[in-house]
């Protein structure tokens, strides 16, 4: 049985985890790749690596970060940020990330997405849906796309973009609340649920987890195949291993074995 | 002993690197002695003891980069099916065994395990395709890639992210499957010819202990 996905996602920014990581006995709480080998022995079902360098001249930081995360774990990658060209999605493919975000290019030309799914397979390529509500209320619920990090609207209906870049051969959606992102109060689940439920292909829900019970309704009222979150993790609020337990205590299939208290299998 | 040489042949196919990267850890945590060698060069794959065809992207792309390395597929074909060395397509590697790939065009797979690589269609149509993530592995029989790994749904998981699947021609190809709301085949071997769908280097323990297994495997 396929099995709900926990994602942990670093903001990095010039090579290095911005705000950083809290945990036991890491030696450099800013290194996204000590921070990615945490991940993998905790179990996490994947890792993402959201870059948000603004120049293009510190590209190759990236992909050194990606390739020396790709030699250390093994586990899958997804990274995003500034990807433009299918040959920014081959030179990380390239560098060992198995799955490949894009977002503001996306949006430019949703054309990209076909070309990049053509060449390399729309199992690894991800659109990133930053979303804000524009709706009032008393308004039939209602989304649109922003860029550049939420600031700049576009006026694209978020719903009709996601089944417009799934047809074109997006292979999953990352959907992140641009209200909720920061706020700590849960997912928008009724975004999470109207694009779930607008496509075929799997949702990531982003944005917002203010605790373990927000992964839970990110699933089973947002219809999310997997679950993104950053603070609560990287800040030693849950650890990965506990967010598995309770959404498996709330009726999720969750992968068990990979966390490092996993005795129920042994090997 | 002599050292046994892994060939894992570099195509231009995505990221090969963490497969060797598993491969040299396989190597390391099992003892055995063994060298993981990425190689382009055909002369390579046709002396190695042992191959390893990855694979990640479109069915037609990954069969245009593998054609575009002169005599590659001559020197695969002469290690697998002449001189019967153990053979291990991941992925989309595992899909070219195949007799032909249906994703956006038909194209030629290499006939290895005769049958088609198809969409998966689940049975409920409110399950998402990709087919991505973790599973566990249902075997249909016995087979040494699996030695000591725990299966069934209470075992261990293997990471697939994929939209297309093999359907073998001869059942008794399978191996392994992976349940997505109807079967999905996960593993097939045919004598010395094996390919997993999900990524072995990808997945954890169960992949080290896959990739183990294939370093020991005398078909």
């Amino acid at each position: 049985m396929l099995k709900t996905r926990i994602i942990p996602c670093l903001d990095v920014k010039d090579g290095r985890v911005v705000k950083g990581v809290r945990f036991e006995g890491l030696r450099d709480a800013g290194d996204p790749v000590e921070a990615a080998k945490v991940y993998d022995a905790a179990g996490a079902d994947e890792l993402c690596f959201l870059d948000i360098t603004a120049s293009r001249e510190a590209r190759g930081t990236l992909l050194d970060i990606v390739s020396r995360t790709a030699e250390a774990c093994f586990m899958p990658l997804t990274v995003g940020g500034g990807v433009r060209a299918v040959e920014d999605v081959r030179a990380l493919l390239l560098a060992g990330a198995d799955k490949v975000a894009i977002n503001t290019a996306a949006v430019k030309d949703p054309d990209l997405v076909a070309r990049a799914a053509e060449k390399f397979g729309a199992q690894c390529i991800v659109v990133a849906i930053d979303a804000k509500r524009v709706s009032g209320p008393g308004e039939p619920d209602a989304w649109a796309i922003f860029t550049h990090g939420g600031r700049d609207p576009t006026g694209i209906d978020a719903v009709a973009f996601a089944k417009l870049v799934a047809g074109r051969g997006a292979g999953e959606l990352l959907v992140t609340s641009m209200d909720k992102d920061g706020t700590r109060s849960g997912y928008d689940l009724a975004l999470t649920r109207a694009i779930s439920d607008a496509v075929t292909v799997p949702v990531i829900a982003s944005g917002g987890v203010g605790g373990l019970d927000d992964l839970v309704a990110g699933v089973a009222e947002g219809g999310a195949s997997a679950v993104l979150a950053a603070s609560i993790f990287h800040f030693g609020q849950a650890s990965i291993a506990e967010a598995k337990a309770h959404m498996a205590a709330a009726g999720l299939a969750m992968r068990l074995d990979g966390t490092a208290s996993s005795a129920r299998t042994p090997l | 002993m002599s050292t046994e040489t892994v060939a894992i042949i570099d195509y231009g196919s995505g990221n090969l690197h963490s497969a060797a990267k598993a491969f040299e850890r396989a190597v390391r945590e099992s003892g055995r002695d063994a060298r993981i060698c990425l190689t382009a060069d055909p002369d390579v794959v046709a002396a190695a003891d042992r191959i390893v065809l990855p694979g990640v992207g479109a069915y037609a792309d990954c069969r245009a980069g593998l054609d575009a390395v002169p005599g590659m597929v001559e020197a695969m074909t002469q290690a697998a099916q002449g001189a019967g060395r153990p053979f291990l397509g991941i992925c989309v590697g595992m899909q070219l065994l195949a007799s032909r790939g249906l994703e956006y065009t038909t194209t030629p797979g290499l006939g290895w395990i005769p049958g088609d690589v198809g969409p998966i269609r689940p049975a409920d149509p409110s399950l998402k395709v990709p087919h991505m993530g973790w599973n566990t592995l249902h075997p249909a029989r016995d087979h040494a890639l699996l030695a000591g790994i725990p299966t069934g749904e209470d075992g261990l998981h293997a990471y697939f992210v994929h939209s297309y699947a093999l359907a073998p021609e001869n059942p008794d190809d399978v191996v392994a499957q992976a349940d997505y709301c109807g079967p999905i085949t996960a593993l097939v071997a045919r004598d010395n010819v094996a390919g997993t769908q999900f990524h072995p280097e990808k997945s954890q323990r169960l992949g080290l202990a896959l990739i183990a297994n294939f370093l020991a495997w005398r078909p």
